[in-house]
């Protein structure tokens, strides 16, 4: 799919992925490759399986994967479990947060955090060490720290949960974010701040696929290729100008693509 | 789903005080009769009224029949294959702890609870209990500067039999139930405590109970008497070996508060829970009342149920004192074939009077989970309150979840508030802490935590902890 020459490795392939739940086939062979420092968009209509690819890239369980492989830094990860998967620098930013009540939103991060450190062989760090980076990670998405000694997710609007995932991926420094629909239900300051926080995480040995269904976030953070979804294909793949055309012809223009080979 | 196998697995819990001391006990002939109880009386050299109290008990338990209406299902109890009375065989008279058998002091060192002066808790004093009788008090001295009286109940009979005759059971009729009435008959040991009028405790109390022989049921008999303006925490911890038998243990524990007085009392609950077949483990049928007789007395349950293959238990407050305050926090954790019936009463007599109850029922595999409780207003009880929560949570989709609560309200002045709700560890929450490289297992036990956030809260620091670490256990498994 890239024609360019790539001078590193490959973060994340896809290889010709087909995936179903309760005898559903939901991806019918999915390929995508995404190298350090590279912005992806996907795009497409609901149901299209945007949103089961990432989850499927995440480890959910839900999911079998019935042809095809999905590699991390050249190896194979169909059989490793979801915790492996974010420990080793895989990070999903949910559409729906989930809440998780009466667990600390200070002690989950935390927990979390020390994962993701003990496999990077990095010292773990104890409530008050963590107080110190979570404050510096909070400045990122300009959240209070009120957030910390609330339940996870319980009670937050949105805007506000989409926040705590941006946090979370600022704490977890992950090699690879999938970021599903992080910019829906958001209004345009906290789009800009959510865009400009994705952005100060990210750098040149990171990578980032965004699943969105709007311009708005891409005009934020310019992505260096996008790819249209269609009933569990990617159908189409351009670079950033393939949305702007999207969003002035809308999805009905990419009815008459057949797959690209 | 793939994860409800998980949770299976996750929640097999290995009983950690699952050994048996072997230690050469006195044990009496099985079966219950009135010679039996006068020979109990006997080799506790009782004075008369207590031997009246026990055959009064043994005359209106034989007339009494076994409740049937909690939600669980047993096998028929044999009270004539039981042995009433057993206890490791020690020299007559114990003048220190140099003297108790070393296997004893393993014993409870092996379960935490070191007795010895080098090992011994150093902000607890503990009433050691194994089998029927009580091993060791610690901080005997320390406590009596202050006028607290801790010690056994067969020592309290002997030396301020006068309390006893007073208190013994004021609050627990002998009459009030089944297996009350068998405790009154056939009560071996327990704790006694005293806090006398202007005192705050200077440490918590506990007693731990520990149930060795397979054969012999554990009848313990606690007594604590709050004098005026006087505070003390207490805790209470039980565990039992693995028997492929069903053990009877059927305890008494009476509170008195006088005016302004307060106890909280608090018990970690470990009984051998029986196998993942359901077979062996305690039969759990406890009788906890505590009656706030003065002015803003207040009496506070907390319990965490872990343990016994069945747990019938309702730690219950009356509150007579204008202004007395009840709470019961509970947290109830079953899994494989486990059945708890369990629950509180708040009996509201005095005006002004507050209440509260927070119950958390985790049920997991196939076991049974039900909250049953009452809430009474009495004709008098004006300006009077009563707040209960009851939350479930279910693991996996074989274990049940019921909640019973009953209401009573003779008095319009008076407010009653109910909550309940249900839930189910969901895949979806599993599946966001695993994502952010949780492992599985902490995963769970992170939930069951934060469901039961609000108990753990209001348990002594110490036992907070452990309340946690035992949960976790429980719900630690084979998987990774």
């Amino acid at each position: 799919m890239q024609s360019k020459m790539k001078e590193s490795d490959p973060i994340l392939e896809v290889e010709n992925l087909s995936a179903s739940t309760d005898n559903l086939t939901i991806l019918k062979g999915v390929s995508l490759t995404v190298y350090p420092g590279e912005i992806h968009a996907i795009m497409g209509r609901n149901g299209c399986g945007k949103s089961t690819l990432s989850k499927i890239i995440a480890g959910h369980p839900s999911y079998t994967i019935t042809n095809g492989e999905i590699k991390f830094l050249g190896e194979n990860i169909n059989s490793l479990e979801p915790e492996e998967r974010s420990q080793s620098g895989i990070f999903l930013g949910f559409q729906y947060p989930i809440e998780i009540p009466g667990v600390s939103n200070l002690e989950f991060l935390r927990v979390s955090t020390n994962a993701r450190r003990k496999f990077l062989n990095k010292e773990e760090l104890d409530t008050f060490d963590f107080e110190e980076l979570v404050k510096e990670k909070l400045e990122i998405v300009k959240m209070d720290q009120a957030f910390l000694s609330r339940s996870v997710n319980q009670g937050f609007s949105g805007g506000e949960k989409k926040r705590n995932e941006i946090l979370q991926m600022a704490l977890l420094e992950p090699k690879i974010a999938i970021l599903d629909e992080t910019d829906s239900g958001l209004d345009i300051d906290a789009l800009r701040i959510v865009a400009s926080g994705i952005k100060k995480i990210s750098n040149a040995q990171t990578g980032i696929i965004l699943i969105t269904h709007y311009q708005r976030l891409l005009d934020e953070i310019k992505p260096n290729y996008v790819h249209v979804m269609s009933d569990g294909q990617i159908i189409k793949t351009g670079e950033s100008d393939l949305a702007l055309e999207l969003e002035k012809k809308g999805y009905e223009w990419t009815d008459n693509f057949i797959k690209e080979t | 789903m793939v994860n409800e196998n998980l949770v299976k697995d996750v929640v097999k819990e290995p009983y950690k005080y699952g050994f048996i001391t072997d230690i050469e006990t006195e044990k009496i002939d099985k079966g219950l009769n009135e010679d039996i109880i006068k020979l109990i009386s006997q080799k506790k050299e009782e004075p008369k009224f207590l031997l009246d109290f026990r055959l009064k008990a043994f005359k209106k338990w034989q007339k009494m029949k076994e409740p049937d209406w909690a939600a669980l299902g047993y096998k028929k109890i044999d009270y004539q294959d039981i042995i009433y009375y057993s206890a490791p065989k020690q020299k007559e008279k114990i003048s220190s702890l140099d003297e108790v058998d070393p296997k004893l002091l393993e014993t409870f060192d092996k379960l935490g609870i070191p007795l010895t002066e080098q090992k011994k808790l150093t902000n607890v004093a503990v009433d050691a209990v194994f089998d029927s009788v009580s091993i060791a008090t610690t901080f005997r001295e320390e406590l009596a500067e202050h006028g607290v009286i801790f010690c056994s109940i067969s020592e309290a009979v002997k030396n301020h039999g006068d309390l006893i005759e007073k208190y013994l059971g004021t609050v627990v009729p002998a009459s009030d139930n089944y297996f009350a009435a068998l405790n009154s008959a056939v009560f071996s040991d327990g704790s006694f405590v005293y806090i006398p009028k202007g005192v705050t405790c200077p440490m918590d109390l506990s007693s731990y109970f520990r149930i060795n022989s397979g054969d012999s049921g554990q009848f313990e008999r606690t007594l604590i008497i709050a004098e005026e303006s006087s505070s003390v925490s207490y805790l209470e911890g039980c565990t039992a070996p693995m028997f492929d038998t069903n053990t009877l243990h059927a305890a008494v524990v009476e509170l008195i508060a006088l005016d302004d007085a307060s106890i909280k009392y608090s018990t970690v609950q470990n009984w051998y829970a029986g196998d993942e077949e359901g077979v062996g483990g305690i039969f759990n049928f406890v009788t906890k009342r505590g009656k706030c007789l003065g002015k803003r007395s207040k009496i506070s349950w907390s319990q965490v149920e872990t343990g016994s293959a069945i747990t019938w238990k309702y730690p219950s407050c009356l509150l007579l004192g204008e202004e007395s305050v009840g709470e019961f926090y509970s947290v109830a954790l079953t899994n494989n074939l486990q059945q708890a019936d369990t629950g509180t009463k708040m009996i509201h007599i005095g005006p002004k009077t507050k209440s509260t109850i927070v119950s958390k029922g985790i049920s997991a595999g196939n076991s049974k989970n039900s909250y049953r409780g009452l809430v009474k207003m009495g004709t008098k009880a004006t300006g009077s309150r009563n707040y209960s929560q009851c939350d479930s949570m279910l693991i996996g989709d074989q274990a049940s979840a019921n909640t019973f609560p009953y209401i009573k309200s003779q008095q319009p002045n008076s407010e009653i508030e109910h909550e309940a709700s249900t839930c189910r560890i969901s895949e979806d929450q599993l599946f966001y802490l695993q994502s952010r490289g949780i492992e599985f297992e902490e995963a769970v036990s992170m939930m069951v935590s934060g469901f039961c956030r609000d108990v753990f809260n209001q348990l002594p620091m110490e036992f907070a902890a452990e309340a946690d670490k035992l949960l976790a256990l429980k719900l630690e498994g084979s998987v990774g």
